[in-house]
């Protein structure tokens, strides 16, 4: 289990964050949803230690993230699997390489372990047999497979996706969604997934945590989330044609 | 202010660079790798700057003597003091500040606006040392090899041009290049060199790493690189030779 506790962040005059406090439980996918700008992001940098709070507290199964050393961080972040908006595959590295990676860096399997967990993870994806490709050869939708490919290779505790859909065709980022729901409930990882887009929430968001003005303004399950009556949660939801069509035939 | 600031976050950055490796196989592919992309690829644009370097530094030199006094040897003697003293050392680390500062600038800062390097982060690797330190080490270590060649081929074009153009034959030329022959000077060189390679990389480096926002960002990040490595060239350039010269 992840618990942040009153988190806060500034950039110059600017909070961003001001107190926010949330719980993400394994099994489970939780989303952290928002307008653009409302701090997402910055929430997700802050649990993973990319950006240091100005306030709070981050624990990772009761270990206090930001009271640890940097060695001790380190033990935690091999835990720490992150899908980037942008995949953020290296460029000169295959496939194959990109997921062996961190099993290179940080791992003490063997050439050919490493090459069958590879194998694992790619099949686990639906991309069996692109070993030798580059990624600038992949398509978005693959480039993001194999993302989720080298995060689950380290087997990770803790699973973070930034925008998981953003750039795919509503197809592809079906696909991505549920890879992201299966490999949460296989492996019982804690799954955190920063996103805006609505289709995935309602898709397979088992918890749901709003961003506003800098705090958690609403907490609750998919269910919730359509009939709720906080108004800034639902100017967000029903902003579009196709969202209002919904609420209308729920009413 | 923010010059005190850059350079307090640049030795921030080194200290994080000069940390123990975590694989030390991987940190040595990588040194290979790179000693292979800014060193050896650089060899075909230094050697051509070096050959015409060397034949035009022989011909202005016989251009400007027209005095019966000054011995015609003079000529090779002074294209071996320009190349090894300057040339080589300081204008070709010029040349490759352009070369590979830039490169290195943009591709760490590509890597930075792509989240390649929060990516490693995430990964629980120092990604400064990951990233930088096989650069410094391989430009430390290839840069001397580099110009040596670069005096060896500027001093042998200018006794062929010498000879070809009939300005000096290639005996006086090679008296010329033996006269007052001090082997501290290309100690000297080489220790220019090696400070210069220091620089180039670790200052592209630094502003590649550093690089936020976008396409446009990676290309100022890139020209900082290049200027003010060449900056700093110039500068411990001036203090070097101080130091080790008078």
């Amino acid at each position: 289990m992840i618990e942040v506790k009153n988190i806060s962040k500034s950039f110059g005059e600017h909070d961003v964050l001001k107190g926010i406090s949330a719980h993400f439980t394994p099994g489970k996918v939780s989303f952290i949803i928002g307008q653009s700008g409302s701090g997402k992001s910055v929430l997700t940098k802050c649990i993973v230690g990319l950006l240091k709070p100005d306030l709070g507290e981050v624990f990772f199964d009761d270990r206090d993230f930001y009271a640890m050393t940097r060695k001790q961080q380190k033990t935690i972040r091999k835990e720490i699997g992150m899908l980037f908006q942008g995949s953020a595959l290296f460029d000169s590295q295959t496939v194959e390489e990109n997921i062996m990676f961190p099993l290179q860096m940080l791992g003490q399997m063997s050439k050919d372990e490493m090459l069958d967990r590879v194998n694992v993870c790619l099949e686990r994806v639906n991309l069996k047999d692109t070993n030798h490709l580059m990624p600038a050869e992949l398509s978005g939708g693959m480039k993001k497979r194999v993302g989720i490919a080298r995060a689950i290779s380290v087997n990770p505790r803790y699973l973070f996706c930034d925008e998981p859909n953003s750039g795919l065709d509503p197809q592809t980022a079906i696909v991505i969604d549920n890879l992201i729901q299966e490999i949460t409930r296989e492996f019982n990882i804690t799954t955190v997934v920063v996103s805006h887009d609505m289709n995935s929430v309602i898709e397979i968001g088992d918890d749901i945590n709003f961003i506003h003005n800098g705090l958690i303004a609403w907490h609750g399950t998919k269910d919730q989330i359509l009939n709720t009556e906080h108004k800034e949660l639902n100017d967000f939801v029903y902003a579009s044609e196709f969202m209002q069509q919904v609420r209308e035939n729920l009413k | 202010m923010k010059l005190i600031s850059e350079v307090g976050k640049y030795f921030m950055m080194l200290s994080q660079v000069f940390s123990k490796p975590e694989r030390f196989i991987i940190y040595w592919r990588q040194t290979v790798l790179e000693a292979d992309k800014i060193g050896v690829k650089s060899l075909g644009i230094i050697s051509l700057l070096s050959v015409f370097m060397g034949a035009v530094i022989t011909l202005q030199t016989a251009s400007n003597i027209d005095s019966a006094w000054i011995p015609i040897y003079t000529i090779g003697f002074t294209a071996r003091q320009t190349m090894i003293l300057e040339f080589s050392p300081t204008i070709i680390s010029l040349i490759l500040a352009g070369k590979v500062g830039s490169n290195i600038a943009s591709e760490i800062g590509t890597m930075r606006v792509s989240e390649q390097i929060d990516a490693l982060e995430i990964m629980g690797i120092n990604s400064a040392s990951f990233l930088i330190l096989p650069k410094i080490i391989a430009a430390m270590f290839l840069f001397p090899f580099l110009i040596v060649i670069s005096m060896f081929l500027g001093i042998y074009a200018g006794a062929l041009v010498g000879e070809w153009s009939g300005v000096i034959t290639v005996t006086d030329y090679a008296y010329g290049i033996r006269f007052d022959f001090r082997t501290y000077t290309v100690f000297y060189a080489l220790v220019k060199t090696v400070v210069f390679a220091f620089i180039i990389t670790s200052v592209s480096a630094f502003h590649g790493y550093y690089t936020s926002g976008g396409a446009l960002e990676v290309g100022r990040s890139s020209t900082q690189a290049v200027t003010n490595s060449s900056v700093l060239i110039i500068l411990s350039n001036y203090i070097l030779t101080q130091l080790m010269l008078l």
